[in-house]
């Protein structure tokens, strides 16, 4: 078990492209880190660069104390779990896990016993005199994980582990691999591209966009407090909706409405100085059917609502908010990356209510939303101008 | 330690810094690319060096031959003679008949290939019964020595001696020489074909031939409509070699007729007037002229059709 | 749909059958020749009356026969091995590796594969016969070698495009060196391609008749294909029919046995070096 610090770690490439930028982190002994972005953010780069599989071309990368940037990826005492799972497909599942320990030259005893512990662990058991070949997509997975497990290695490496398996596996192997990395305690570095996986397996989480990271912090803080628009828009599903707004005087006005602010992001805004333009973030729970809510405070509108999607203990309702689009390199990085890049006239909206609510497609309904719980950021810079890491670093900071 | 957000600074923290990253990357990746390159070059060096020197110093070799008189029956009276061989060769009726004979047997048993290949083909990916069998034993006409199958078709043709001949003689008249030496030569090599055809064929997805057939193509219409475009890249890599390879035709003439009743090919003639007449300045440019019609063939096939030669792109066009 | 399927069952057992004699017709021609004893040797008949081995004893006690059957092995499997030597480096850096003369050699292949044989026999006859390795091994393996280069190369290359190299970074996070991974990991998954390879190239050399009728003037270093032309009966008039065609099946019946026991891995290296380029 392993204490990992980057610092300062840069990739770049020889034709001069910037892979990965000033990349800062510190992993604490048995913590699970998340890297998450969209493809071609960097993550995989830096996991590699971590594993040994890639050189790091400025910065250093320490393991316990000791700087291990030439070090061959053997020497680093580190395992990796690949996405493509990278069995060996001569060997049974049982060579394959034993196969580090052969490596380092462990008797065969030992080696046996290892891998029936790992085994049991994984419930392998019996498989372990078949070839990778003969295994379901699950079973592989499982077989690379124990791989990584056996020889007990200073830290796990995993990239994208879970990304071939079927939608409902994929939920069962991640509580699974928060289970064994739980049980184990090993340091963990996980990479994913899937902003759910980050949410519910990371201590923390690190987003990454175009090579530089954008925000650390554990899951919730992500959620609660996301630094900019990015952040924003990739945690959390459904996404966050964001419509342009300008402030005026004490409240803020946009295409939902007009509404007055409460104080405390008041406040936040006068120690910014940001500009009066700026786009309104709201996550779909934060609305509600003004109905059930009654003279709570908070904003109100009225939409027609498009679709409406009741999954018993939610109904999800979508809307179009005609008028300006909230545009911004950020969101439309976000676009690309979910194939979301349809440009209708308006914004599509989502919102998560109350399975009370009685609405039906078509209607033509006023909505409630939490004003206490807005988002606001700069339209220019994509700064989360409230709920930013200013007010709660310290919150954040504990992480674990 | 929480917030790395602030995009408002400069990437990489400088231009310096970015410049000397930039450098390292270089460096260290132009090493690298120097280690694979002589890695590579190290690697092929053996291989290389066979081939040239088997074969590129040999060919100027009969160049050089074919511009003398070299006929080892009178050793003294070789002395170089210009292109006199080429004109002496190229005005014989001799070369000239084995010349089309050759391109005849070629032209016709590369067209009866195709088409008895892609049958074989479609009947190998299709079969729905016996698949593994009918695919090992269509490999038997492949594995067998040409000179075997040959010898097998000469006395299957022999009067009296063969099944299927009885009393004629069909390997003493010529057109029926050349006839049975095109089916020594088809059967051989459809099963060949076929193979390369088949891997072309296990490209086209099934999808693609339902969905044509909702579209409401006929079986016909989608051979050709479906399969064989997008079978073409194979098909024209098949025909290249077979085209180039039938152009050689030596071993079943040799074995079948040795070049009697005028059914000698081009090779036969020329190995005639090296081996048997030690003529070793004619031979020579008969050697040439051969390898010269062989080019010729293969850059017209490739400039024509763009058929892609095998290897000659890097894991494309899969 | 139950009759449909049946029909369609016996449509392609009788195309099936068709493709059996087909590919069958002449060798068992060959074979019952081969069995045929002298008085119904020329009967004409597709099958033998009766079967004798006498044709196999013969050819048995034949030295010429039987030298040139070690010939023919002899050089075969050695041409094959250094063939696929050579063949084996090369074809990892042409799969593998960026390196300034990648086209050269791959262009140097292509042509050496269209190349008109009959071309190189003046050149190989006079060259050896200097060298004095005309009518040796040596002056056949050389020319087998090359012309087995382009098959080897690219039947070899195209099998180590396929192997799954990410499997070279698990092995180093395993905590492999350079050469363990090569050893334990990568060698393995490429044996059933040089393997196949092998088959081909051996199959190649084999089948050769050109250079071993004109690079051979004895029977030092003829080998069968060669050795059977020059056959002769026990008289001037008498055919050597029978001895022929139990020659021809001695070397084609372990040839075929061979490729119907890796029928799939040689359908697999035929095709991959052709079509997937």
């Amino acid at each position: 078990m392993a204490e990992i610090v980057l610092d300062n770690v840069v990739k770049r490439y020889p034709d001069g492209a910037l892979a990965v930028d000033n990349f800062n982190l510190e992993i604490a002994d048995g913590e699970f880190i998340i890297l998450v972005g969209p493809s071609g953010c960097g993550k995989s780069t830096t996991l590699n660069m971590v594993a040994g599989l890639e050189d790091i071309t400025q910065g250093e990368l320490r393991i316990d104390g000791q700087v291990v940037n030439d070090k061959a990826p053997k020497d680093r005492d580190i395992a990796m779990v690949f996405q493509s799972y990278a069995l060996y497909p001569h060997m049974t599942v049982g060579e394959n896990m034993g196969f580090p320990l052969k490596l380092a030259k462990v008797d065969k005893s030992t080696i046996q016993k290892k891998v029936h512990e790992a085994a049991e662990m994984l419930e392998l058991t019996q498989h372990l005199d078949r070839k990778p070949s003969n295994l379901s997509g699950g079973q592989r997975q499982r077989v690379a994980m124990g791989r990584a497990i056996v020889r007990q290695p200073k830290a796990f490496l995993m990239d994208e582990p879970l990304s071939n398996l079927d939608a409902k596996l994929r939920v069962q192997m991640r509580t699974q691999v928060s289970r064994i990395q739980k049980t184990l305690g090993t340091t963990t570095l996980y990479v994913t591209h899937d902003q759910t996986e980050a949410m519910t397996l990371g201590d923390r989480v690190v987003v990454m966009r175009g090579g530089i990271v954008q925000q650390i912090g554990s899951p919730q803080h992500l959620y609660d407090h996301p630094a900019n628009l990015f952040v924003a828009g990739f945690i959390g599903s459904p996404s966050m909706n964001f419509v342009p707004g300008r402030l005026e005087g004490d409240g803020i006005v946009s295409a939902l409405g007009e509404a007055r602010l409460p104080d405390r992001i008041r406040q936040a805004l006068e120690r910014g100085n940001g500009s009066r333009d700026v786009i309104l973030g709201v996550r779909p729970e934060d609305f509600e059917d003004a109905r059930i809510n009654g003279d709570k405070p908070g904003g109100r509108f009225s939409a027609p609502i498009d679709v409406v999607e009741s999954m018993g203990s939610d109904l999800y309702a979508y809307f179009t908010l005609r008028g300006d689009v909230a545009s911004s390199a950020e969101l439309d990085d976000l676009a690309k990356d979910t194939g979301n890049d349809l440009h209708t006239d308006g914004t599509a909206m989502t919102a998560r209510l109350d399975p009370t609510a009685r609405i039906r497609q078509g209607d033509n309904v006023e909505l409630w939303y939490n004003t206490d719980k807005l988002h606001i950021f700069d339209a220019e810079s994509g700064r989360n101008l409230v709920g930013g890491d200013s007010q709660s670093a310290a919150n954040a900071g504990t992480g674990r | 330690m929480s917030t790395q957000a602030d995009l408002s600074r400069p990437a990489g923290g400088g231009h310096d810094a970015d410049e000397e990253a930039v450098a390292i990357a270089r460096k260290r990746a132009s090493e690298g690319k120097k280690a694979e390159a002589k890695l590579g070059m190290m690697l092929c060096a053996p291989a290389a060096l066979v081939m040239v020197a088997v074969m590129a110093y040999p060919i100027a070799y009969a160049f050089w031959l074919s511009l003398f008189r070299a006929d080892l029956r009178t050793p003294d009276q070789n002395e170089f003679v210009g292109l006199s061989n080429y004109v002496t060769v190229l005005s014989s009726p001799i070369w000239w008949t084995a010349f089309g004979v050759t391109a005849f047997i070629t032209v016709v048993s590369v067209i009866l290939e195709l088409v008895l290949g892609m049958l074989l083909a479609i009947v190998m990916h299709r079969t729905i019964i016996g698949r593994g069998l009918v695919r090992t034993s269509a490999l038997v006409p492949y594995a067998i020595v040409t000179v075997v199958a040959a010898f097998s078709w000469r006395f299957a043709w022999s009067q009296d001696l063969g099944w299927l001949a009885g009393s004629s003689a069909p390997l003493t008249d010529r057109w029926s020489s050349i006839a049975i030496i095109i089916l020594a030569e088809v059967w051989k090599t459809v099963p060949f074909m076929a193979l390369l055809l088949m891997a072309g064929l296990a490209l086209v997805p099934e999808d693609l031939h339902k969905a044509a057939a909702m579209d409401g193509g006929s079986a016909w219409q989608r051979f050709w409509m479906i399969t064989v475009p997008l079978v073409m890249p194979s098909i024209l890599v098949a025909v290249l070699f077979r085209t180039l390879d039938a152009f050689r035709v030596f071993d079943n003439i040799f074995v079948l007729t040795s070049g009697a009743n005028e059914t000698s090919s081009v090779s036969m003639v020329a190995y005639n007037n090296l081996i048997r007449g030690l003529n070793l300045g004619i031979g020579s440019t008969m050697s040439v002229l051969i390898f010269i019609t062989i080019a010729i063939i293969a850059v017209v096939f490739t400039k024509l059709f763009g058929a892609a030669a095998p290897g000659s792109d890097e894991g494309g066009r899969r | 749909m139950q009759n449909e399927t049946g029909k369609s069952k016996l449509m392609w057992l009788v195309i099936d059958l068709i493709v059996l004699l087909y590919a069958f017709i002449p060798v068992f021609w060959i074979i019952s020749l081969s069995l045929k004893d002298s008085a119904t040797l020329n009967d004409g008949n597709y099958f033998p009356r009766s079967i004798t081995f006498e044709s196999y004893q013969q050819i048995f006690a034949n030295n010429d026969f039987t030298r040139a059957l070690i010939n023919s092995i002899g050089i075969c499997l050695i041409a094959t091995f250094i063939a696929l030597l050579l063949g084996t480096f090369a074809a990892y850096a042409v799969a593998r590796l960026q390196f300034p003369g990648k086209k050269i050699i791959v262009g140097m292949s292509l042509m050496v594969s269209m190349f008109p044989q009959i071309a190189l026999v003046t050149p190989l006859f006079r060259i050896e016969t200097a060298v004095g390795i005309f009518d040796t091994w040596l002056g056949l393996i050389i020319p087998y070698i090359t012309f087995a280069m382009p098959l080897a190369i690219y039947t070899l290359s195209a099998f180590f495009r396929e192997i799954p190299w990410e499997l070279e970074k698990a092995a180093k996070m395993d905590g492999a060196t350079p050469f363990q991974a090569f050893r334990q990991v990568i060698a393995p998954l490429a044996m059933p391609g040089v393997f196949t390879t092998a088959i081909l190239v051996f199959i190649s050399c084999w089948n050769d008749f050109l250079f071993a009728l004109s690079l051979t003037s004895t029977s030092a270093a003829r080998t069968v294909p060669a050795a059977m032309s020059y056959f002769q009966g026990a008289t001037t008039f008498e055919k050597p029919t029978g001895p022929i065609a139990a020659a021809a099946v001695v070397i084609t019946i372990p040839i075929v046995i061979f490729v119907l026991l890796f029928q799939r891995r040689i359908v697999a290296g035929l095709t991959s070096g052709a079509v997937k380029g």
